[in-house]
């Protein structure tokens, strides 16, 4: 696009004041913002001791979980959208033949290698009966990369760990579990 | 020298050397972890407030920070590339800490002591290292150009492009704002009539008038350009990061660029130091400090602790200062050197002078109180005229606005005004 395009609103600079060619009121206005923020009270927290707040679990992306429905069981029916839509292929599933009535399917193992993830959310946004989701769990760490590697029980466990603080996001949501 | 025995003067002056260095070394270094601090809590941050004693758990608001800092940058590897002058390389740093230590040879850091006749001192002991140097001014500015040297030589010795541009801004920049350093400096020294350090502040202590009172467009210029001497924001382009990586210490690591980050707060340190004996009175303060000799150890006391006081004070508002504003482009740093701060120091100077000449004439005309006032008065004046005059006239910088009628586009080349190309 030219400059001087007729679609190009240019706006214009306000030529500067007397006051401003002083100098004086940037002084100010500069000194009185960092003295402010200088006694203004902290956002960051002493992390090990102090957690910081999650601002909305509904919306944080953490590690990852499979959910249990009712009787216990995974719920995933390894359907394979969320390896399909899994932008960084961190997730590997082995579908097999279900041992119950209700589907067809269901994951013989599933596991998630959290050091590709790049916790984008997408895999929770494909699911279609909310099996995997994304917990406010923020300080992910492991010893070895084969640790970091989490299988299905792992995830299971996170979802044992987390439930009771973090309702399935379906149901928080007020949808049908 | 088999029967070499110290004299007590001899034995004073190395108590007052080990003091010294001493106290600014570690005053450095703390000064490091003030420098975070302010800069954490001006951005909303805690800041440092782990390290506490060694192998206790005891954090004491992270005041063993600086110890391990320390410890880390000494430790680390003292890397030297191949492509460096390798002379100059080590020397830089060397010359450059030489130099801001031995500033401080002719800067007072308190009074005096009272008279100790155990050690054999029957006068009053001036609370500086060279007490018989009556060009204590020059000294000091003189080194703080050595200073520069170091600076220039770690720039150039690195055969690096971000160093050497960062030690060819440095030397223009300082060369540029010298001028009005020793403007500023000037006035200070025709009215207190001596280059001495220490007589600088007994005057401004004996009359009560702070030479920042008395001299507003000096010490304003004088505060602007010690900013760009000591080359902290907005004037730290030497060392924009954003632009040069690290400047002049780029290819520094280890031991070496500890030297270097140490005598840059030296000359933070040298800056605050003059500013508070030239213009903010020094030791002295209103009714707390007196304003004759030193007699007992507790005015000597006091008098050290308002000197103290008032550099941490200043150093605090450099660090304020830092946060506060964004960095000068280099053409308004050149403006502000030569088009505002030097008329707006020689306006000083020739206010001053004229006002210490006309003296007798006023005390007068106005008798002496009157010819006080008014010695106050006048460069009052003069500094909001002289400030108002550059404020109006002097350009705020280069227009470099977009261009919004550029030239027709040549319809066959599409090549604008490049029309010279087409032609050749």
């Amino acid at each position: 696009m030219k400059p001087s395009d007729p679609s190009i609103t240019w706006l214009e600079e306000k030529p500067l004041g007397l006051a401003e060619r002083l100098y004086l009121p940037l002084f100010v206005s500069g000194l009185t913002t960092t003295a402010r923020h200088l006694v203004s009270p902290k956002v960051t927290v002493s992390f090990p001791d102090q957690r910081p707040k999650v601002g909305n679990p509904l919306i944080y992306r953490g590690v990852h979980r499979l959910n249990r429905d009712a009787e216990g069981r995974v719920k995933c029916v390894a359907c394979f959208l969320c390896a399909t839509a899994c932008p960084a292929h961190c997730i590997d599933i082995v579908a097999a033949e279900s041992p119950w009535p209700d589907r067809e399917k269901y994951p013989e193992s599933f596991h998630i290698d959290e050091l590709r993830c790049i916790f984008c959310g997408m895999c929770e946004e494909a699911c279609p009966v909310d099996a995997i989701e994304l917990t406010s769990l923020l300080d992910l760490t492991g010893k070895s990369r084969e640790e970091m590697i989490f299988d299905k029980e792992k995830l299971l466990s996170v979802y044992d760990m987390t439930k009771d603080a973090e309702p399935m996001k379906s149901t928080a949501l007020g949808c049908d579990p | 020298m088999q029967n070499f025995i110290p004299s007590p003067t001899t034995l004073v002056a190395l108590a007052k050397i080990g003091l010294l260095i001493g106290g600014l070394m570690t005053a450095a270094a703390y000064l490091v972890l003030v420098e975070r601090w302010m800069a954490a809590w001006v951005q909303d941050r805690k800041g440092p407030n782990r390290v506490g004693i060694p192998l206790t758990k005891i954090r004491l608001f992270g005041l063993g920070q600086p110890l391990a800092d320390g410890l880390k940058i000494i430790l680390k590897e003292d890397f030297t590339p191949r492509h460096v002058d390798k002379v100059l390389y080590t020397a830089a740093p060397l010359v450059l800490l030489a130099a801001s230590l031995a500033i401080f040879a002719a800067i007072p850091f308190g009074s005096s002591l009272p008279p100790i006749p155990a050690l054999g001192l029957t006068g009053e002991e001036p609370l500086l290292v060279a007490p018989g140097l009556d060009v204590g001014v020059l000294w000091v500015f003189a080194l703080s150009s050595i200073a520069v040297y170091g600076v220039l030589l770690g720039g150039w010795a690195s055969n690096n492009k971000y160093g050497f541009l960062g030690g060819l801004r440095s030397s223009a920049q300082l060369v540029a704002y010298e001028i009005p350093l020793g403007l500023g400096l000037l006035g200070v020294v025709l009215a207190a009539g001596s280059l001495k350090l220490d007589a600088i502040m007994n005057a401004q202590a004996s009359t009560g008038i702070w030479y920042a009172f008395a001299q507003p467009l000096g010490f304003v210029v004088f505060l602007i350009a010690s900013f760009a001497e000591a080359a902290r924001l907005p004037f730290d382009l030497p060392e924009a990061e954003q632009e040069l990586v690290g400047g002049y210490h780029t290819e520094y690591s280890g031991i070496k660029l500890l030297l270097f980050l140490v005598s840059e707060f030296l000359h933070m340190v040298t800056a605050a130091f003059l500013i508070v004996i030239m213009f903010l009175g020094g030791w002295h303060l209103w009714g707390v400090t007196g304003s004759g000799p030193v007699e007992t150890w507790t005015v000597a006391l006091i008098r050290f602790a308002v000197l103290s006081a008032k550099i941490f004070g200043v150093i605090l508002f450099f660090m304020l200062v830092r946060w506060s504003w964004p960095r000068f482009r280099f053409d308004q740093l050149m403006n502000l050197a030569w088009k505002v701060m030097l008329p707006l120091g020689l306006a000083n100077l020739v206010t001053v002078a004229a006002v210490e000449e006309f003296r007798p004439q006023l005390v007068a005309a106005l008798g002496e109180g009157g010819a006080r006032a008014a010695a106050v008065a006048i460069p009052w004046g003069v500094f909001l005229l002289g400030w108002i005059a550059a404020g109006v006239l002097t350009p705020s910088g280069t227009d470099n606005t977009p261009i919004r009628t550029p030239e027709p586009l040549d319809a066959e080349h599409g090549l604008g005004r490049r029309r010279d190309l087409v032609q050749a």
